[in-house]
């Protein structure tokens, strides 16, 4: 089992460093936030340890805090990332578009 | 059940894979956020289908909980505030994973009928999740300004404490990986760590502070990867090690950016950035200045609705006038609007880059003179000076001692950024220090100015 997940953990960390090979710096900013909402998959940690039989009053206090906080990593990291990245759009270029035609 | 888990879960890591390809280009960028996105959501889905799975009630209690602070935190954050928001929800994220350790520690007896390899995983992610969680915070109250953004320093006692810390937090973790399960242990892993983690950052300027958070980022990614190892979920240890490794490369990838080390940064006290550095001093050798890519001068021109680009001897040595045209006649198809700003003594003679931009039939109305560009340089958003020096040079309005105070100047520094092709960072034809290339707004691209012409030209194409 061990032997498995450190083959799995060292090829996800290759395909990690191939991924990010060449970055313009304009992106540098919304990429990061969009790997810090990927980190937010230790939800899942939450919800397995949480969901699969925890006991004791402080333990789910504990889980209910880290299911939350997970979520707030996930579902404000995508957004966040989404809203960042609506700068990048084509803006209209209605008046530049006329004197084009003008001309 | 188990194995529709794990196919739900390649599926998940082949979407987050193919998202996070796609956020590395503009054209891409916002597709790819959302693919990523959907694959968490199906390895939450597949989560929840693991059978045994109980404690509805609290898991719905816990995913209400975080959307509803969430959400409403993400979309109503101004843009300005964007980084401080990065922060926050990865230093949540390092929070989360140092909880679970900690309830893993509570559930198992002190890791004791599990295998080393599961204490010593869960430990790890207990102290790294703890290091980001603070560490995030202080990088979020210092941008936020609850906390001063100026580099805080307990002086020379700052080394030796940083390491007793960490001794304390690793000591604790040995003494509960050879078989102790004191609760305190545990809590004093945790805070053991999260003192380093405060102690770390605190010390640290603002100006270096979005690699410090992609720094924790990548921290959070590889605490995530360790939890996954422990709790035998691949999602974990998948998505969390991918993060690890780009958040590492990216981290690089800014620091290089910015002209600054992660070793210097980390070690921190005087990250004060460019403002504090560039202080008036004559002796400039050593001061900061930005550097940038062909790519990225293409896209910063791509977005803009107004280039200027200010010719000067460099583009007439490197004769890149044809190279210049090509760019610009790019631009305009995208709807750009190009101008280029003709400082009257720009190269060696009076209207030698009207005859070279002529020669490469550039429209004739688009030459302005220099009185004409400095009115329209505050409404121009990327300024592109190409082998131009002391026409620029802000010196010369503001330092009555330098040689060419009085000169009228193309006023580039006006404009919303602005962007330097130069073979290097040697000064002039005035042989004097230009604090343009020291401003904020400055990014410089370095190299041949036809070659870095070519570069851009290659890359709008792309774009």
């Amino acid at each position: 089992m061990l032997v498995q997940s450190l083959a799995i953990l060292v090829l996800a960390g290759f395909v990690g460093f191939a991924v990010i090979s060449k970055v313009p710096n304009t992106l540098h900013t919304p990429l990061m936030s969009g790997t810090n909402a990927i980190h937010g998959i230790v939800l899942l940690g939450g919800l397995i340890v949480l969901g699969l039989g925890a006991e004791g009053v402080l333990n789910k206090v504990l889980l209910v805090i880290a299911i939350a906080f997970g979520t707030i990593n996930v579902v404000g990291g995508f957004l966040v990332t989404d809203r960042m990245l609506a700068m990048f759009k084509e803006k209209p270029k209605d008046s530049a578009n006329a004197k084009g035609a003008g001309s | 059940m188990t194995t529709v888990v794990s196919l739900l879960y390649i599926v998940s890591f082949a979407l987050f894979i193919y998202g996070l390809m796609g956020l590395t280009g503009p054209r891409t960028a916002v597709r790819g956020n959302w693919i990523a996105a959907v694959g968490m959501g199906l390895a939450v889905i597949a989560t929840l289908l693991l059978p045994g799975m109980g404690n509805w009630w609290l898991i719905a209690l816990g995913i209400v909980l975080g959307t509803v602070v969430g959400v409403p935190a993400a979309r109503k954050v101004k843009m300005t505030a964007m980084p401080q928001m990065v922060a926050l929800f990865n230093g949540v994220g390092g929070g989360a994973v140092a909880l679970i350790a900690w309830v893993e520690f509570r559930t198992t007896d002190g890791y004791a009928h599990e295998p080393l390899y599961v204490a010593i995983a869960s430990l790890f992610a207990a102290i790294v999740g703890s290091i980001s969680f603070w560490g995030s915070n202080v990088a979020f109250g210092k941008l936020q300004e609850l906390v001063p953004s100026k580099p805080i320093t307990i002086g020379r006692l700052q080394q030796p404490l940083n390491a007793v810390v960490v001794v304390a937090a690793v000591a604790c973790a040995v003494a509960i990986a050879a078989g102790v399960s004191s609760e305190w242990l545990i809590i004093g892993v945790l805070v053991a760590s999260a003192l380093f983690g405060l102690m770390v950052v605190l010390p640290i300027g603002g100006a270096d502070m979005p690699v410090v958070i992609s720094l924790l980022n990548a921290m959070t990614g590889l605490s995530a990867a360790a939890m996954g190892l422990a709790l035998d979920n691949t999602a974990l240890i998948v998505a969390g090690m991918i993060v690890g490794a780009s958040g590492s490369i990216l981290t690089n990838l800014m620091a290089k950016a910015m002209n600054r080390s992660i070793p210097a940064i980390i070690a921190g006290g005087f990250g004060g950035g460019p403002a504090a550095a560039g202080g008036g001093t004559g002796t400039g050798e050593a001061r900061p200045v930005r550097s940038t890519s062909a790519a990225d001068t293409a896209i910063q021109m791509a977005y803009a609705s107004r280039v200027v680009v200010v010719p000067g001897y460099g583009m007439a040595v490197a004769q890149a006038q044809h190279a210049v045209r090509e760019m610009a006649d790019l631009l305009e198809s995208k709807g750009i609007e190009v101008a280029y700003a003709i400082h009257p003594v720009a190269g060696r003679m009076p209207g030698h880059m009207n005859v070279l931009l002529a020669e490469a039939d550039v429209p004739y109305d688009q030459l302005k003179e220099m009185d004409e560009s400095n009115s329209q340089f505050p409404q121009t958003d990327v300024a592109l000076v190409i082998g131009a020096n002391d026409v620029t040079n802000p010196a010369a309005q503001s330092d009555p001692s330098s040689p060419i105070y009085g000169m009228p100047i193309l006023h580039v520094n006006a404009s919303r950024s602005v962007i330097v092709l130069k073979r290097s960072m040697s000064s002039g034809f005035a042989g004097i220090e230009n604090e343009l290339f020291h401003d904020p707004k400055t990014s410089m691209l370095f190299g041949d100015a036809k070659a870095s012409v070519g570069d851009i030209v290659e890359e709008l194409k792309n774009l």
